[in-house]
């Protein structure tokens, strides 16, 4: 039974816990077990409060057998990245600074969850303040890949993007900056998507790079993702950048076919530099939508080569901004020692944050400071511009985009960490939809000969959300990707 | 070193709090309350991880109200910029504040100065800001931890620049309390200066011709945190007094290698202004637009109806009382300084009597020495504008003397609690009750004059005998006798009967 429930999707296990034929304790326990078992090697998971996840799961059934109405997702465990604030919880950012923060107040996309009567089953790790691409850069632990142990599960969302794969959540929360929902999900074979900027209330997610950042959800099938959107998707007052229109049902329609779609397809995605497997899995997948009647056409982003340069000046500029706040004063890690008050803000951030966090505050100070904003921060404003007019001339021609997500599978933990560019690079198909502010969705198309899964981008216009999810859906049904589960057992401390 | 005129050159930085309900940025209650540290404080002012800012919609209604009084142009498009720094007040490490697109500029206040010159002070800019928490140190000298309230922290701030257009310390007094005025009037500020919610900045120097027609100037000196009129006032007349000396002595002008602007603070124990450690190095505040505030476009017509909605502002109301009402000009800036409802009592008051000059001595004198006596608001005054109106206009129709009508606010002052019902009718009766109305009627007079020359015999000799003031008791007795006798008709009764006799 329990290793039953955690193979079932949110969706199913919604049905399961209507019926009565399990609680909402059982969903619970089946998934805190899972995590028990597997999460010893795969270490996607923070913390897990046990017994609250256990009481919150009981009252969700005391409401149910008392009549009281319940939410939409009564009962069902999601996993939270730990960049999300959530009320007596911790948010660490899986850094040294915020170690023992606990956050006294709930981020809107929490409150949501708490409405629809969610329990949140535990914080996932992440690469430190969501800069990374591996979850190496976490200042806890390395998270694994269920696929391979020996590789990353990508980043700075592997956690999340781990523990809904390895069956320890059906649903999960993370961000995404600059591909860190959708390479994650890419690289652990599940479904990630990164809503349309101002889709999601920012309000309580730790600021990495403001006019990029955004919440979206992680599950084991697109109609998962639709729900989990559907309840944290929304106008939220306390952020301005959260645009007030309303929230389609994405559910509703998720099943009907789009007729005479139209898909893109950049030259520039299929060029040096992709894995050949990874070639292969996507022209396939783009060969499903062919066959399933949708016209495919090439269109050009001719500013999207310089992505990667504009994202290195923008994000860094305004984390090193918004990364000013932890200087040991208010609240967070304070250094031991220290003379005086400047040496007490430079010992505090100079061991509070690792490398990775301190190299981008270099960037993004040097980007800012006077002498070379000019060159820099507002010549990255125009050319970001310019890349979101590509996108706005390209989807007058096509309804979606589609290419692959990151360049190669999943790489080895360790394999890229002293070479920032080369990680950097692995980002290079997901950036733009973050500096253009489209939605895009990752999601499996199959495998590389060495058994690694391969992830399918497909990318809409801002606020297209329903168009790209019903896109996604159309290839999962059609292209009926056999259900295959991570080679668990094969990991150490694995013993299922 | 010879001789040499000079002249100060003065630019002002005035912030002032807004009375918003709320704080600029979040909900908190925007209140001083130094007592209670850190109680005004939510995720958003406290700087915690994930919070977000939100425009406060009045706090920049009365930034907008205060730019347009100030003449200033009004920009279509603003935004809001992140000004890098760190200090313990600031919890974000960054404050929000208006860099290169503020949302006013080019305005000026006009100010009449001690010698009643007048003169344009040019404003270069209007930004709207939050301003920072404060700093508690240990003041025992135990040397224990510095700690920080936030409770001030999102209070919204606006910064008035002046160009450099001030020429003397009582011209920068001047316009201090011109623009405290002109923000009491618009009810945007509480300028309280002991509760910080008005800060000046000023910075001096001295432009100096020798005579040989070369323009000089000394190092420009910003002098930091003067917290009352006064003690700007007086930081300026030192800092002239100081640079010209100090140019004596050194020749060190601005434009000097190694010369830089000086930040200098004030003693207001000791009047003096004193050097401030320097800072490090060149601040680079690293200003960029903030990702989380959406810029701000307003177009013509909501310019126009924030134009269009302004209040009469002091300035017209004095040249109104000047032109219009007749006042002098010393009456007409007394009563505009009191504020915005005293002047409103002093119109009121002359609408009902009809005569604005009497009026107007009435509020300069009696009124407003009863109110600062009192130590009240003119609205806590017992004595109503209609009552006030309606005793003045006996006076004004020859009904009762002046010192009747003085006799008369007195008694109604007296009244416990405020009467908005003296009504022309209820003052006739009081003066009625009191045998106030002046007594024309010749033969009651002659007799009570008759009866005092027969009563004092002895002050009838000495006045004859040449001691004038003799005829003082004479006088007194005869108006006790007769209630309301106008007394310079009884003085020169009174002469022609003592000469008679
Ligand atoms: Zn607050």
């Amino acid at each position: 039974m329990s290793s039953r429930l955690t193979d079932t999707g949110a969706r199913d296990l919604l049905r399961l816990l209507e019926t009565g034929e399990v609680s909402c304790v059982d969903v619970a326990a089946a998934h805190l077990d899972r995590i028990g078992a597997v999460d010893g090697a795969v270490e996607a998971f923070l913390s897990v409060d046990r017994e609250q996840v256990l009481a919150d799961a009981a009252e969700v059934d005391r409401k149910r057998q008392t009549g009281e109405s319940l939410g939409r997702l009564a009962g069902l465990p999601v996993a939270i990245k730990d960049n999300i604030c959530a009320a007596g919880a911790p948010a660490t950012c899986a850094s040294r600074m915020l170690e023992q923060f606990v956050s006294p107040y709930d981020a809107h996309v929490i409150g949501r969850l708490r409405a629809a009567d969610a329990v949140l089953l535990g914080r996932t790790n992440l690469d430190e303040f969501a800069m990374g691409s591996s979850c190496e850069s976490s200042a806890f632990q390395p998270t694994r890949n269920p696929w391979d142990a020996e590789r990353s599960p990508g980043g700075s969302s592997g956690g999340s993007a781990a523990a809904v794969c390895a069956g320890m959540a059906p649903l999960a929360l993370g961000s995404d900056t600059g591909g860190s929902i959708r390479q994650p999900a890419s690289f652990c074979g599940v479904v990630g998507m990164k809503p349309t900027y101002g889709r999601v209330s920012r309000y309580g997610l730790v600021a990495f790079a403001s006019s990029l950042d955004q919440i979206g959800p992680f599950a084991r099938g697109v109609e998962d993702a639709a729900l989990l959107l559907e309840i944290i998707a929304g106008h939220d007052p306390r952020d301005t950048t959260s645009v007030d229109q309303p929230v389609p049902s994405y559910l509703d329609t998720l099943d009907e076919p789009l007729k005479g779609l139209r898909i893109g397809v950049v030259p520039e995605h299929f060029g040096e530099g992709l894995d050949s497997d990874v070639e292969t899995r996507v022209q396939d997948a783009i060969d499903v939508y062919r066959s399933l009647g949708a016209e495919i056409r090439e269109v050009s982003l001719p500013h999207s080569k310089y992505c990667v340069a504009v994202y290195y000046i923008v994000a860094p500029s305004e984390a090193s901004s918004n990364l000013a706040r932890y200087d040991g004063v208010h609240y967070g890690f304070r250094a031991a020692e220290y003379d005086g008050l400047i040496d007490m803000y430079a010992a505090t951030r100079g061991a509070g944050f690792g490398d990775e966090v301190k190299r981008r505050i270099m960037l993004g100070t040097y980007a800012l400071s006077s002498g070379y904003y000019d060159a820099y921060y507002v010549k990255a404003l125009k050319v970001r511009r310019l890349i979101r007019q590509d996108f706005d001339a390209a989807f007058q021609e096509v309804d979606v985009i589609a290419g692959p997500v990151t360049p190669a599978p999943a790489f080895r933990i360790g394999e890229l960490i002293d070479d920032p560019l080369a990680m950097y690079l692995n980002d290079i198909y997901t950036i733009s939809a973050n500096l253009a502010g489209v939605p895009g969705i990752s999601l499996p198309c199959g495998f590389t000969s060495s058994e690694l899964p391969v992830g399918l981008q497909l990318m809409a216009a801002p606020f297209e959300e329903e168009r790209l999810l019903r896109a996604a859906r159309m290839y999962e049904r059609e292209a009926d990707v056999p259900i295959r589960r991570p080679p668990l057992g094969m990991l150490p401390g694995g013993s299922v | 070193m010879p001789d040499v005129a000079h002249t100060p050159v003065i630019g002002l930085e005035v912030h002032v709090q807004l009375l918003t309900r709320t704080k600029i940025f979040c909900g908190c209650v925007n209140r001083f309350n130094p007592d209670e540290p850190n109680t005004q404080t939510c995720p958003v002012c406290l700087g915690l991880p994930g919070a977000l800012p939100v425009m406060n919609r009045e706090a920049f209604r009365l930034s907008l109200i205060t730019a347009a009084a100030l003449e200033c142009e009004l920009a279509r498009f603003t935004k809001w910029d992140r000004k890098q720094y760190y200090y313990p007040d600031l919890p974000k490490g960054y404050q929000i504040s208006q860099y290169d697109l503020p949302f006013s500029e080019h305005g000026a206040l006009e100010v009449t100065t001690e010698s009643g010159e007048s003169r344009r002070i040019r404003i270069r800019r209007v930004h709207l800001e939050e301003d920072a928490g404060k700093n508690l140190h240990d003041e025992s000298g135990r040397g224990a931890d510095s700690r920080v309230d936030l409770n001030r922290a999102g209070t919204p701030l606006l910064e008035i620049v002046t160009e450099p257009d001030v020429r003397s310390a009582a011209e920068a007094k001047s316009f201090l309390d011109e623009l405290h005025l002109l923000l009491t009037y618009l009810c945007v500020s509480d300028c309280n200066m002991q509760e910080g919610s008005l800060r000046c900045d000023a910075n001096v120097n001295l432009h100096l011709s020798t005579g040989a027609g070369d323009a000089i100037a000394t190092p420009i000196v910003e002098v930091k945190n003067l917290n009352s009129f006064r003690g700007v006032e007086a930081a300026v007349e030192f800092e002239i007094a100081r640079q010209l000396k100090e140019f004596h002595e050194t020749g060190r002008k601005l434009g000097d290698p190694g010369v830089e602007k000086e930040t200098r603070g004030w003693d207001a124990q000791r009047n003096v202004t004193f050097a401030q450690r320097g800072k490090e190095e060149a601040s680079d505040y690293r200003y960029f637009p903030d990702p989380d505030l959406a810029p701000v476009t307003l177009t013509d017509e909501e310019i126009e109806s924030i134009r269009a909605g302004l209040r009469e502002l002091p300035a017209a109301r004095r040249s109104r009382y000047r032109n219009d009402l007749g006042l002098s000009e010393y009456d007409a800036d007394v009563i505009v300084r009191q504020g915005e409802r005293f002047a409103d009592y002093f119109e009121e008051t002359s609408g009902i009597c009809g005569d604005a000059k009497q009026a107007a001595n009435w509020v300069t004198q009696d009124v407003l020495r009863e109110i600062n006596d009192r130590g009240v608001e003119i609205g806590d005054l017992p004595v109503s504008s209609q009552a006030l109106g309606a005793l003045i206009g006996r006076i004004v129709d020859g009904t009762i003397t002046v010192k009747s009508g003085r006799e008369l606010f007195g008694l109604m002052l007296d009244e416990s609690e405020r009467n908005d019902e003296h009504s022309p009718d209820t003052i006739d009766r009081l003066i009625e009750e009191r045998g106030l109305r002046i007594v024309n009627d010749s033969g009651a007079l002659e007799s009570a004059i008759a009866a005092a020359i027969a009563a004092s015999p002895r002050a009838v000799e000495d006045f004859q005998a040449g001691k004038q003031q003799a005829i003082g008791p004479l006088i007194g007795k005869v108006m006790r006798d007769v209630k309301g006798a106008d007394a310079k008709a009884v003085r020169t009764l009174l002469i022609e009967k003592l000469k008679e006799a």
